[in-house]
């Protein structure tokens, strides 16, 4: 009994202790029911989101581009399925040891993958860290997948450019969007990644060609393993374009100019479609589309040759004589001359304490109009461009579309310089010279043109006076209705030109070939009218031709139209420091006309479309 | 001679609530684990299946742990304890690794996990000790009862189990706390700066830098969180914070059904539990566990020897800290030690030996009105 006591009161003192763990229990559970609360009620909601992001992966589905024919239907541009490689950031545990691994298993540079992984993009977007694998690599990264989460594998179509160099300029290349692009309006629906025209037609259309990308929601678990797939949003494809380029010619022009720099530029005057557009040297679209390390770009930009850059669009020459042909228009219809009244040359034009040579050292005695073009008499023009003026000589170049764009569908068209008063006091801050007039008038001096102006120039001549804008886009295919829809010819602009004057214009201009300096592009099986066009590129040259350093011989110029009688075709052929239009352009031009001719008979207008098939892809 | 007899009457009403509440948890328990499950293959039995099954060997180690005389019980202390050491050692040596920790003896298909009956043969050991010995100064009351636990201890730190660990140092506090110490005021203050752990912890914790954490994290228990990076924890903070008031229904908890949450059926089932019935479940799962705890609390204020009272006190103290611990650490209060929800998270020998302890609870109380002196 007596330890019952003690132990009795042992226990009591126990059991009032326990009121401690009472309130103990009491004030942990408050803490804790306080803690989830705040977990709970008060930031709910941001878990809540946290858990929504956790969820769900979205995975961009590329559109396939567009598909880009020639105005026959064949395919200049189509799609190859790759692998492309994308980092999910969320799955990313380690950052610089998925590099370390990626850059071990795929050669990738590190540096470059750092980039792309840190670009700002919507969050839960996985980043595309390289496109065009090859299967091995593709083969090695879906190996170690567990090994690297977040990596994701994806077949994309990428775009294949069928013809090589062929039309390069024309189609150019494409690229993924880079952050400024991205900035901008007309790319907001657009992702890091994605595939946008960088050049030429591919990037003029970019919009119509591009498609929609689509996007697939996906139910990841913590591994990044797919578990379902949520939401598809299926990829819409782009539309197709059917160029007005013929194929055949593009890659007869091409080889005209064969590894000569220059640019060809052959167009249907009657409704302004291009034929074909060369441009030399070129690039591969194939290579360009590709990521490029910086030193490939670097290599690429910095070529002498520059082939980067489109001269028939974008290449700024001085004339040279073909210049004659919109100051002969200018002469008659300013009153300067008439067609038939002359002037003496003697071989050279006396101005000031100054005497302008003609090309022709001994002269070419009393000269008319016509003979003036025919023989591309200098001293004739000289002056009628004296008489005329600067600024008449300038609004009657604008008239022929120099100094203005063209309008055709190709990004930075160049425009020229057409000089006037008003434009030497506000380019050069200097007072228009008398002297340089008689440049001009001759189409040198501050005069540029661009290969695409003369081409619609002396398209304009064939056709009546009527300039339609060039164009490289007949028809475009939309891919949901599945209807071709045709666009219409642009007539740009009328000549206030009498057309007696453009028929004198047209005889004299068949005259160059037959009995003047353009002989070279005598053709026997079609009539050919055109004008040759010598652009001097230095000052002061001494000697003959061919001991002058090539680069600074003159540009060969020769622009052109055909048949005489009823012109459907106009053409202009600038080749650089090859010297002499009439020996060393005439030539190509006539090549090329009369390969136009042969196709011609097949290339009818209406043609059926075996390519629309092909729309599926 | 003093013999104790079984309270002949069936179950009365307090019974009847600590039973429910029991089962209400246990319930909750299997529908978490089946949620959060439900969807895994593998060979075998599913786990909310698994599950049930320890429920049922639960219940039989309950009823084992009601019928006897729980003075008869506490005379195996010592012989149970040193079995239990022994089987702590063959655990290290030849024990199951899982998650870096060997902390399993693989028996058939099943593992069983010593260091959860460790804690049960823990109670019984101080409670008897303190019941027996003459308490008389610092020695007989804190060192010994220190040097008792202290191979246990050493043992499952070997292993490495943390929370098992921490367990047997809260029962050992907790007894300390209720008979060891003659100063109440030192009890007072012990049990206060154990409330404000918390709260000191959020400010000690959330001062250091992460590496420092993730030193501490690595000193402290280097398996538990491999990444490093605290992903288990953030994970489980989304769960239980995504669930909002009422939560993502149920199966409807992303987090846990789509494995961003690790160890939902086990450790984390909390936090599962969080997000699919929100704020409003998790209040009245808190008070489920209050009640049960208040019930216990009520059995060691009613017990009628001191044996009882100190048997009641270590469950009680076993119970609440590792309640409190768990969801503590699945809502971010503490740092994840691998302590299970009692009655809730998936596991044999967490549910066998949490049922036999409230067997030998409610033991205790069917006892208290037939002694016979």
């Amino acid at each position: 009994m007596v330890t019952a006591r003690i132990h009795d009161s042992e226990l009591g003192e126990l059991q009032r202790r326990l009121v401690v763990l009472r309130v103990g229990l009491l004030l942990v559970v408050a803490l804790l029911g306080l803690r989830l609360w705040h977990l709970q009620i008060r930031e709910g909601p941001y878990y809540r989101d946290l858990s929504e992001n956790n969820r769900t992966r979205s995975v961009i589905l590329e559109p396939a581009r567009g598909l880009i024919y020639d105005r026959n239907g064949i395919l200049l541009a189509n799609n190859v399925p790759s692998f492309s490689l994308y980092v999910a950031l969320e799955d990313v545990k380690d950052r610089e040891a998925l590099i370390g691994q990626l850059s071990q298993l795929i050669g990738i540079d590190p540096e470059l993958v750092r980039k792309k992984l840190s670009i700002r993009a919507a969050k839960q977007l996985p980043r595309k860290i390289k496109d065009r694998l090859t299967l091995k690599e593709a083969t090695l990264i879906e190996s170690h997948r567990l090994d690297l989460p977040g990596v994701m594998i994806q077949v994309e179509s990428q775009r294949n450019y069928l013809g090589g160099l062929v039309a390069s300029h024309v189609l150019g290349y494409v690229g993924e969007v880079s952050a400024e692009q991205l900035d901008k309006p007309e790319f907001a629906e657009l992702h890091q990644g994605s595939i946008v025209g960088q050049y030429g037609v591919e990037k003029f259309f970019d919009q119509i060609v591009r498609g929609m990308a689509g996007q697939k929601s996906v139910e990841v678990d913590a591994l990044g393993h797919e578990k379902r797939t949520v939401v598809v949003d299926q990829p819409h494809a782009g539309d197709d374009l059917y160029l007005t380029i013929d194929a055949r010619l593009q890659k007869v022009a091409e080889d005209l100019l064969g590894q000569e720099s220059g640019a060809i530029v052959a167009l249907d005057p009657t409704k302004g479609d291009i034929l074909a557009m060369a441009s030399r040297p070129a690039f591969n679209p194939n290579v360009l589309s590709r990521e490029l390390t910086a030193k490939q770009w670097v290599e690429i930009v910095q070529d002498e040759g520059r082939p980067l850059n489109n001269r028939a669009s974008q290449g700024q020459y001085p004339p040279g004589s073909t210049f004659k042909v919109m100051m002969a228009a200018a002469a008659i219809e300013s009153k300067t001359m008439t067609p038939s009244s002359t002037v003496f040359c003697n071989g050279g034009y006396q101005f000031g304490r100054r005497v302008y040579h003609d090309w022709k050292a001994s002269g070419h005695g009393y000269v008319d109009l016509r003979k003036a073009l025919i023989h591309s008499c200098d001293v004739y023009f000289y002056t009628i461009g004296q008489r005329m003026g600067i600024d008449t000589m300038a609004s009657y170049a604008h008239q022929f579309g120099l100094g203005e764009e063209t309008g055709v569908e190709l990004p930075s068209e160049r425009i020229g310089t057409v000089p006037s008063t008003e434009w030497k006091q506000r380019v050069k801050h200097e007072p228009w010279l008398p002297g340089e007039t008689i440049s001009a008038a001759i189409g040198q001096g501050y005069v540029t043109v661009t290969p695409l102006q003369m081409a619609s120039l002396i398209g304009t001549v064939a056709n009546d006076g009527v300039t339609y804008r060039p164009r490289l886009v007949q028809a475009i295919m939309d891919r949901t209705t599945g209807q071709r829809q045709e666009l219409p010819a642009v007539p740009k602009a009328k000549l206030a030109v009498k057309p007696d004057t453009l028929k004198l214009i047209r005889e004299a201009l068949a005259g160059v070939v037959t009995e003047g300096t353009g002989g070279r592009a005598k053709s026997p099986i079609v009539t050919i009218a055109g004008k040759t066009g010598t652009a001097q590129t230095a000052a002061l040259r001494t000697g003959p031709e061919k001991d002058i350093p090539k680069k600074f011989r003159d540009h060969a110029w020769f622009v052109a139209f055909a048949p005489v009688e009823n012109p459907t075709i106009a053409v202009a052929v600038l080749a650089e420091h090859m010297g002499h239009g009439g020996s060393a352009a005439a030539p190509l031009a006539k090549e090329l006309i009369e390969t136009y001719i042969k196709l011609g008979v097949k290339s009818a207008d209406a043609l059926p479309m075996p390519a629309a098939k092909a729309g599926a892809l | 001679m003093i013999d104790r007899m079984m309270d002949r009457r069936g179950f009365d009403n307090f019974d009847l609530r600590f039973l429910g509440l029991i089962f209400a948890l246990l319930g909750i328990g299997v529908l978490s684990i089946y949620s959060v499950t439900h969807d895994q293959g593998g060979p075998g039995l599913p786990f909310f299946a698994k599950q049930m099954l320890w429920i049922l060997l639960g219940a039989v180690a309950f009823l084992i742990m009601l019928v006897w005389d729980y003075h008869r019980i506490a005379r195996l202390a010592y012989p149970a304890y040193v079995i239990i050491l022994i089987l702590l050692a063959v655990v290290l040596f030849e024990g199951k690794t899982s998650r870096g920790a060997q902390r399993w003896i693989p028996i058939g298909p099943f593992a069983f996990q010593p260091s959860e009956f460790a804690k049960l043969v823990l109670i019984l050991v101080m409670a008897h000790y303190y019941s027996k010995a003459p308490r008389v100064g610092w020695l007989q009351r804190v060192v010994i009862p220190g040097l008792l636990m202290l191979p246990g201890l050493l043992l499952i730190l070997k292993q490495p189990d943390l929370g098992s660990g921490l367990s047997f140092m809260a029962v050992y506090a907790a007894m300390l706390l209720m008979v060891g110490m003659r100063s109440q005021a030192l009890g007072v203050i012990l049990l206060f700066s154990l409330m404000l752990f918390p709260f000191a912890w959020e400010v000690m914790w959330g001062s250091l830098h992460d590496y420092q954490r993730q030193r501490i994290m690595a000193f402290v228990d280097p398996n538990y969180d491999p990444g490093g990076k605290g992903y288990h924890a953030l994970q489980s903070r989304i769960a239980i914070g995504a669930g909002e008031l009422t939560g993502k229904g149920l199966y409807g908890g992303t987090q846990s059904q789509l494995k961003f949450l690790p160890e939902g059926h086990t450790d984390f089932v909390f936090s599962v539990f969080a997000e699919e019935w929100g704020f409003v479940g998790v209040l009245v799962l808190l008070l489920l566990f209050v009640a049960l705890i208040w019930l216990s609390l009520e059995i060691a204020t009613r017990a009628k020897d001191e044996l009882g009272a100190l048997l009641a006190v270590g469950i009680i103290s076993m119970l609440c800290f590792c309640v409190v611990v768990n969801i503590g650490m699945t809502a971010g209060m503490f740092p994840i030690v691998g302590i299970p929800l009692p009655l809730m998270s998936y596991g044999g020998s967490a549910t066998i030996m949490t049922m036999a302890s409230l067997g030998l609870l409610l033991n205790v109380k069917r006892r208290r009105l037939s002694l016979f002196y």
